[in-house]
């Protein structure tokens, strides 16, 4: 701690810290554009200039850029000396002389923090007045649009598209005051983070396209605090809504969780909320007899069929835990089955079991980011957890703060850390299926089929303990010389991190990978967890496994529906061809008496429905979900549906009293996973008179003639009756409680900026708390290593690897008409050699034969996929022709398909082929 | 006099070569170390001479190099870097250098390499430059013939490569960070110091920056002695240091002078004086980023301390001359110009202030003017001042506009009161 005056206040600060971050985390305001608390100081921008004093006795004192000048102990500073002030005035003025002042009509306006500055620093009339220097705008793809003309240089784009992200398709370029940001020539912008230069930027240069597509001012938008629901990462959103219909999605902060940033996919995936596509009413029957029911037929026919007994329910891992739970209480435990594929429900199985041990720690995306020694097995964790491929990104940055420390630089002096670390990066080594977009921070990849990877691993445990199975293979020299860095890395990192996942398809990897964790618990003496993140592919996967009995597998429940033991199934936000091959769901199907579908969109299993039930999206329901940690977090509903659709939980509940909080509370007592989760309920203890958290802004406008087009009266708000939040602007103030708090707003402080006054300290938690609470409890000692099985050998030529993609994966955010122009459709990745011997070239078709099916698919010409492996990506919704490690064959077929591989987010196409 | 700097310079025909250079003692500072003269040797005869950087600053040269982390702890790569980039306006001094006496700077990089234990040494070089670079060319491969370069220079164990880099040009790439940047194929910005290149420079490691002139000192002092060394200069500074003049003299040009010569001297004697017709008004005595001095100041030696005492800075010792028929606002105008078009754009004063400045002088030219923009003239000057601008550039670019706002009020006014440029042009 050190002590510094500031305006003749004596502070204790962070010594460490610079006087930029000190004298926000105190709640002063001082302006600033170029630093940000997760990138730290450049120097950039000048805007942050305070008067330091020698000491007591110095009267004059010199000019210096608080964000580049350490708080050191003693230090006395002014912010309101007024040299510091006329330069800061002189700093905003220079930056608006070309500025277009086009507020009025600027998506940022009203929440810029431009806007903000420009009035703090004391700049109102323009003595400017000759010619402005003007840009040329790009077109950088679906998602973010260009103003260049609003541009004030503050390098931060650059600094975090680039730097922090990795991205290389986006530029300072040009210099002086021609100085311009973008890429070089139009198109989209290749990064999977583009999205936050919306709210990097500090004015409106880089805006959310979509948002500019239907755009309201921020304080028209009806808002609550939300989870993103595109992965299993659980980052926190503001979703904002008007006229009924999702307008954005902003990142909301969580100190341990996503931070400041958001994936693109969760950023611009929400369209599928306003698609029309949406199954607006309930409907009955099948086929041209299909007729829409009314909500009370809707009830009433479900009922009947829930009451008729021998009903199963199918869950579902994009579904809330409200609405599995108020399916597994309709139908009984029993009766209640994982919606996910058997290889998968296995998988997480797996993850269950670990949860419970206390040598492994499930880590956050904050504490991600504070290992410095990284062993990915089998993950491509840029498509199926985004955020964690970021965080990754700063885990190998951790050398480059050890260097700095070593050389007395501060890690918050951002471009002299670089520049003394050069390309010199933590360890982080690569072992999957294909090359991803990781691999520029990989020390070394290895590109395997997931048996391959499991012998790898399973030797890598071993030579971490040699208490761990001996490997089922030897390994060749040049093999074991790797695992030998690895382990040696991993034992000597100060934090070091497993990640896996269930996105290699594999049980056998998955297991394999534990062990390496657990071995490498035992060879760092064992009283410290070692960090595995266990990363699986949807919002609520988790939560679903804790709810499912072991046993109650999809494949189990198809079974007994083709037998004909199952009168009817209710299957929730599922659909089941993408869970299971076709002809098994078409023979359970056919068993079954009745089958209902629970659903926003719809899809094959709704089309074949009996009854199909209109549900509603995250956006229309408060629900809890389960991140890949054991997180639970509530998302709150933002706005209400205004057509026949219902949250889930709602249309499955016995009785209508059943609340959110009852079935969460029923649930504690009854599942054992589920144990604390009522923690997480926002409570209304603080409201006063019964008053509730409005959802409006104090500015909310309109509301009065938002519906007079269709009625002059004003039309009651709709009410809330489920939350402790309203459909209104009255109410308690929700900025003290971070459970409520959609979005941050202080005084001078319009912009997303303003969370450092909601923080401990800038870039820290929450003051009031992170919102969430991790469920697992780790106090069962581990059950022993994972015994290696061998592989049930099949014939054929290829090993197949399943591939996963940010961009179709994912069910919903594939619906989003924004995110259709990134799709691919499915297809196959061949190494350039094995394409040669068949004789295709990128997008003939192949047949892929596997023991039970034979599908078509366009060919992808990657370099670096393993001779003799594929790499299958099969799009959300359909079942793939195998399974991870599966044998296939190969053989040219007619005709040729359209893929986009230029989408894709990986690091090895091979040019000929996009 | 002894001109150890351009004994050997003579336009009129190519440099030496390595035979003749070494026949006319070149190379022999080399031999001396190689006799038995250790790094901390070397450094401290450096020390000793008082030799001062000739890109600019004047900072002490052993005092610089005293920086780099020494010994078995440091890292192995570490660096020199010739800064020959030198597109500060009005100064051609290391161009002479490079283009009449290659093996100077080859054998002053390898004193200096050596003293800094560096494993590599770079030429930044302009990239106009390009009789420098192909005489530098023949005369780093002619060394390395010769076994001054290369692996164990001369049986001592030290080892040194020298990599000529031609710069894609830009004034700021002159400015040792950004040059920094440059090599390393970055974006041209300065960096933030501290930490400085001696402990954090090319690709991370210690390395030192000199100016050309100040490397073809070296070689001197090592051969000759301190003291030898000590006694070239008249004034307080020591050595001797290329100057020049460029403006309406008899006869523009560089020559090698003692520190302490009197920049009339140097005008009225080596430049011939003004032209006919011509007056001394005004002179930039180190080139385009320092403050203007006047005919008063003409019995001033030309020392460090001298110049900075009346309020200049004698920089690159390359005066540029104001006469009394060229419109000192035309003149500074131009050099708002070429500083608002070099600015990097990384810091807001310069890249925004410059351009703004330099638009006044084109209406205050063009008739436009109004006494607000000398207001907001003088404003800048503040504005753009040392500690309040990323790097010098900016405050260097002040450096011209303060003096002529001090020294040329009238001719400001004029131009509003007579509507454009009252000075006709010739
Ligand atoms: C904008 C700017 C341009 C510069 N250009 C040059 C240059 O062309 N040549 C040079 O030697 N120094 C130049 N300098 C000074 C260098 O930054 C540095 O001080 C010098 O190379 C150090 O060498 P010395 O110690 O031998 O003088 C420039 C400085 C600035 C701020
Ligand atoms: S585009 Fe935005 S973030 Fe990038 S430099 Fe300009 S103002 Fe800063
Ligand atoms: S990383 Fe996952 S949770 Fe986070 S924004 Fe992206 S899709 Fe959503
Ligand atoms: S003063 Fe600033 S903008 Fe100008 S050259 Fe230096 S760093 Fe670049
Ligand atoms: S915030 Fe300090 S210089 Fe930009």
């Amino acid at each position: 701690m050190a002590k510094i005056v500031i305006d003749g206040v004596t502070y204790e600060v962070n010594g460490d810290n610079n006087l930029l971050q000190e004298c926000l985390s105190k709640g002063l305001d001082l302006p600033y554009f170029c630093w940000h608390p997760c990138m730290g100081s450049v120097g950039a921008c000048r805007q942050c200039a305070v008067k330091q004093y020698r000491d007591a006795d110095d009267q004059k004192g010199t000019l210096v850029m608080a964000c580049m000048t350490k708080a050191n102990d003693g230090s006395i500073i002014s912010i309101e000396d007024e040299e510091a002030k006329k330069f800061r005035a002189n700093v905003i003025e220079s930056l608006m002389i070309s500025h277009p002042h086009d507020c009025p009509v600027c998506e940022e306006g009203g929440e810029c923090h431009l806007q903000d500055m420009t009035l703090m620093s004391g700049h109102n009339y323009r003595r400017y007045d000759r010619k402005k220097v003007t840009h040329r705008n790009q077109y950088l793809g679906p998602f973010v649009g260009h103003e260049m003309n609003r541009c004030i240089t503050c390098y931060r784009c650059v600094r975090f598209y680039d730097d922090y992200a990795g991205g290389t398709d986006l530029a300072a370029q040009a210099s002086h005051h021609h100085t311009y940001f973008g890429r070089q020539s139009d198109g989209f912008l290749e990064s999977e983070f583009s999205g936050n230069l919306v709210e990097m930027c500090p004015t409106g240069v880089f805006t959310d396209a979509t948002f500019s597509a239907h755009y309201s001012r921020k304080w028209d938008l009806q808002t609550a605090p939300s989870v993103c629901v595109g992965c299993a990462v659980g980052c926190n959103t503001t979703p904002g809504e008007r006229y009924g219909e999702l307008r954005r999605i902003v990142n909301r902060y969580h100190g341990d969780v996503n931070g400041y940033f958001l994936c693109d996919r969760g950023r611009f995936g929400y369209g599928f909320v306003n698609s029309a596509e949406r199954l607006a009413e309930s409907q009955q029957g099948k086929g041209t007899g299909r007729r829409t029911v009314s909500e009370d037929e809707a009830v009433l026919e479900l009922n009947r069929i829930l009451d008729g007994g021998q009903v199963i329910g199918i869950g579902s891992p994009r579904a809330s835990v409200e609405a599995n739970l108020a399916l597994l209480q309709r139908v009984g435990g029993d009766n209640f089955y994982a919606g996910v594929s058997d290889a998968e429900f296995a998988q997480l199985q797996i993850l269950k079991q670990l949860s419970g041990e206390s040598a492994l720690h499930a880590p956050s995306v904050r504490e991600i980011e504070e290992c410095d020694a990284v062993l990915v097995l089998g993950e491509d964790v840029t498509n199926t957890a985004p955020r964690i491929a970021l965080a990754l990104r700063q885990s190998a940055r951790n050398r480059a703060d050890e260097l700095a420390a070593a050389a007395g630089i501060p890690s918050w002096q951002d471009a002299a850390v670089r520049e003394l670390a050069q390309r010199e990066l933590s360890p982080v080594y690569l072992l999957s299926g294909y090359a991803t977009r990781l691999d520029d921070i990989a020390r070394a990849t290895v590109v395997d089929s997931a048996p391959g990877l499991t012998q790898l691993a399973q030797a890598l445990a071993r030579t971490l303990d040699s208490a761990a199975p001996t490997p089922a293979a030897t390994l060749q020299e040049e093999q074991k010389q790797l695992l030998g860095s690895i382990a040696d890395d991993l034992k000597g990192a100060r934090r070091p991190l497993i990640v896996c996942g269930t996105g290699s398809g594999s049980e056998a990897l998955l297991k394999a990978a534990a062990n390496v964790a657990r071995a490498l618990a035992t060879a760092r003496g064992g009283d410290q967890a070692v960090d595995f993140c266990c990363v699986v592919p949807e919002v609520n996967s988790v939560g679903l496994v804790l709810m499912a009995g072991e046993t109650q597998s999809l494949g189990l429940a198809l079974k007994k529906m083709q037998a004909g033991d199952v009168q009817a199934a209710v299957v929730l936000e599922n659909d089941l061809f993408g869970r299971a091959p076709q002809s098994q769901v078409e023979a359970a199907l056919a068993g079954v008496g009745q089958l209902v579908a629970i659903d926003q969109l719809p899809t094959r299993t709704t089309e074949l429905a009996d009854l199909v039930i209109a549900g509603t999206s995250f956006a229309e329901q408060q629900g809890t979900y389960i991140n890949y940690e054991g997180r639970a977090q509530t998302s709150m509903q933002v706005f209400m549906n205004n057509q026949a659709a219902r949250p889930a939980w709602k249309w499955l509940r016995k009785e209508s009293e059943t609340t959110l909080a009852g079935l969460l509370q029923t649930a504690e007592t009854t599942l054992e996973g589920l144990a604390g989760i009522t923690a997480i309920l926002p409570v209304s203890a603080a409201a006063v008179a019964g008053m509730k958290y409005p959802r409006q802004s104090h500015r909310y406008s309109g509301r009065t003639a938002i519906q007079a087009a269709a009625n002059v009266h004003e039309g009651k708000q709709p009410e809330d009756r489920d939350s402790i939040m309203a459909f209104s602007m009255e109410g308690m103030s929700s900025q003290r409680d971070t459970a409520v708090l959609p979005n941050t707003w202080a005084p001078r402080w319009n912009s997303n900026q303003s969370v450092s006054k909601f923080l401990d300290e800038v870039g820290g938690h929450l003051r009031q708390g992170n919102p969430g609470r991790l469920l697992f409890t780790r106090n069962g000692s581990s059950a022993g290593y994972f015994e290696p099985e061998s592989a049930a050998v099949t014939t054929g030529d290829f090993t197949l690897i399943p591939a996963y993609q940010l961009y179709g994966s994912d069910e919903l955010s594939a619906r989003a008409e924004v995110v259709n122009e990134r799709l691919t459709g499915a297809y196959v990745a061949l190494a350039p050699h094995d394409a040669q011997q068949l004789g295709v070239a990128a997008n003939d078709l192949v047949t892929v034969s596997a023991d039970q099916e034979a599908l078509d698919y366009p060919v992808c010409i990657r370099r670096s996929v393993k001779p003799g492996t594929i790499v299958a990506f099969t799009p959300a919704g359909q079942f793939p022709v195998a399974g991870a490690g599966d044998q296939v064959s190969l053989s040219k077929a007619q005709g040729s398909g359209q893929a986009r591989f230029g989408n894709l987010i990986v690091s090895d196409l091979q040019q000929e082929g996009i | 006099m002894d001109k150890p700097l351009t004994k050997n310079i003579d336009m009129s025909r190519p440099p030496l070569e390595i035979a003749q250079y070494q026949a006319a003692g070149g190379y022999e500072s080399i031999r001396k170390i190689a006799a038995g003269l250790a790094p901390a040797d070397v450094l401290q005869q450096v020390k000793d001479s008082g030799l001062k950087g000739r890109g600019g600053a004047g900072f002490p040269t052993g005092l610089k190099w005293s920086f780099v982390p020494m010994g078995d702890n440091a890292p192995r790569e570490k660096y020199l870097v010739v800064n020959a980039d030198e597109m500060e306006p009005g100064t051609f001094k290391d161009r002479l250098l490079m283009e009449g006496d290659p093996h100077l700077l080859i054998e002053g990089m390898i004193i200096a390499a050596y003293t800094i234990q560096a494993s590599k040494a770079y030429i930044f070089l302009r990239g106009e430059y390009i009789r420098a670079e192909h005489a530098l060319k023949k005369a780093i491969a002619e060394a390395r013939a010769e076994g001054l370069l290369g692996s164990n220079i001369l049986n001592t164990g030290y080892s040194l490569e020298i990599v000529l880099h031609t710069s894609a040009g830009r004034y700021i790439c002159g400015e040792e960070t950004a040059l920094l940047n440059a090599l390393e194929g970055k974006r041209a910005n300065p960096r933030a110091k501290p930490p400085f290149p001696q402990v954090s420079g090319l690709w991370g490691k210690p390395t030192i920056v000199n100016n050309v002139e100040t490397l073809c000192n070296l070689p001197g002092i090592i051969s000759h002695g301190v003291t030898w060394y000590q006694g070239l200069g008249k004034g307080v500074d020591h050595g001797t240091k290329l100057f020049g003049v460029s403006g309406r003299v008899r006869s523009p040009g560089c020559w090698e002078l003692p520190f302490g010569t009197t920049i009339r001297e140097v005008i009225e004697e080596h430049a011939g004086g003004m032209q006919d017709g011509y007056q001394l008004k005004a002179f930039l005595p180190g080139g385009g980023s320092t403050d203007f001095l006047l005919p008063e100041h003409l019995d001033l030696a030309l020392d460090y301390d001298v110049i900075g005492k009346a309020g200049s800075r004698l920089a690159t010792g390359t005066m540029i001359l104001l006469d009394d028929r060229t419109c000192p606002v035309g003149m500074v105008g131009n050099l708002m110009r070429f500083f608002s078009h070099e600015s990097c754009g990384f810091c807001t004063p310069c890249r925004d202030g410059l351009p703004w400045i330099e638009q006044i002088f084109v209406d205050l030219e063009e008739g436009r003017g109004s006494e607000k923009d000398i207001g907001i003239l003088e404003d800048h000057l503040g504005y753009l001042g040392p500690g309040r601008t990323f790097c010098a550039l900016a405050p260097g670019a002040m450096a011209p506009l303060g003096s002529a706002l001090r020294h040329f009020r009238q001719e400001f006014e004029d131009h509003l009161s007579s509507k454009g440029c009252p000075y006709t042009r010739h």
